[in-house]
């Protein structure tokens, strides 16, 4: 599938706004529809790879989460963007639709501190169990003290 | 008609008429008469050590010896952390060669007498690096190497590196690099040594050593 033709497939999809031309093709979902639009991608555009999870924190706008899906063999990439909201750190989880979407999502609940409604086992994946904060939040001061080596 | 040998006969030496040797015997086998103020029994024991041939009696300051013991035994346990590790494991290698400093790398903290910190040290490690220090016998010294060990080096700023090895244990030579190469873990290596010889009383540490500081 080219990128033409899932950006004309994506657009169909309701509450879904695809970016102009680019090398990915970039959808803006709303929260709501993020399981379904990742289901979509998945079983529609055929993009069975998750490559990866991540989060942005855009301050006073709220996080945002990022997912990137591939079609390995068609050479077809689709990145998938939500906006949470301000003060909101709830998004649905992907573990249901891509059983990799597991630890990506609790490194984002690791540094980002976003709550993955629906996550089979969500706790911290690379911090210790007793940190205090999410470090990469911009708000996390990083002379924070944590005992007893800081 | 007399031949004569080409070569003149070198005659025998002799005992007397070699000067070091007399100088030698002068120093150490022959004694005064008066003078000397040790006890019967030590008199008897240097007497019996001078009696035996090539026999002398060392004294010395009981701090030195032990000193001089713990300096040229250092064991570093083996214990890399981060690309540090890589130096260090040259210096142990054969090329630069630690072990003429009598420092054999050992794989038990219990054994050893050295931790060479080499590398960064995450706060995540910083406790199992505190249990591996608390588990080496005394006297035990830290040599920290390279800039995250001292002082957290290009991720003093990040959220998750301990901003210098000595807020977990006390360090004794901190060598500066990133990462330094074996020639200076070596120069800190012997800066170790000198420091350990100058190990004041049993037990205390010495003073920061000056050729460091």
């Amino acid at each position: 599938m080219t990128g033409e033709r899932a950006r004309e497939l994506l657009a169909k999809v309701a509450g879904v706004t695809v970016a102009d031309a680019s090398a990915p093709v970039v959808a803006h979902v709303a929260p709501e529809l993020w399981v379904e639009v990742a289901r979509f991608a998945k079983e529609t555009l055929g993009c069975t790879f998750f490559s990866f999870l991540t989060a942005v924190d855009w301050k006073a706008d709220g996080l945002e989460v990022i997912a990137w899906v591939d079609d390995l063999d068609g050479r077809l990439s689709v990145e998938l963007r939500t906006r949470l909201g301000a003060g909101n750190t709830a998004c649905p989880s992907l573990v249901p639709v891509f059983r990799g979407a597991n630890w990506m999502e609790r490194e984002a609940y690791d540094m980002f501190g976003v709550q993955f409604v629906g996550h089979p086992d969500l706790r911290r994946i690379l911090l210790a169990d007793d940190w205090e904060g999410h470090p990469l939040l911009k708000s996390y001061a990083v002379d924070t003290p944590h005992p007893p080596y800081r | 008609m007399e031949i004569k040998p080409p070569v003149p006969t070198i005659p025998a030496p002799v005992w007397k008429n070699i000067k070091d040797l007399q100088e030698w015997q002068e120093h150490h086998q022959s004694r005064p008469e008066t003078g000397d103020k040790h006890s019967a029994l030590f008199e008897s024991v240097t007497e019996g050590i001078h009696a035996f041939p090539g026999g002398f009696a060392l004294t010395t300051v009981a701090d030195g010896f032990f000193n001089w013991a713990r300096k040229s035994s250092v064991w570093p346990v083996s214990f890399g952390l981060a690309c540090c590790a890589i130096e260090m494991m040259a210096t142990f290698a054969s090329r630069f060669d630690v072990e003429r400093l009598g420092m054999v790398p050992w794989a038990s903290p219990r054994h050893s007498d050295l931790m060479i910190v080499s590398g960064t040290v995450t706060i995540k490690m910083a406790p199992m690096l505190k249990r591996i220090y608390d588990q080496m016998p005394d006297p035990k010294w830290v040599v920290s190497m390279g800039s995250c060990a001292n002082s957290g080096g290009p991720f003093r700023h990040g959220y998750h590196v301990v901003k210098g090895v000595d807020r977990v244990v006390p360090v004794d030579v901190y060598v500066p690099g990133c990462p330094p190469p074996p020639e200076s873990l070596l120069n800190g290596l012997l800066l170790l040594q000198d420091q350990i010889a100058h190990f004041r009383t049993t037990g205390t540490r010495a003073d920061a050593n000056a050729k460091v500081d």
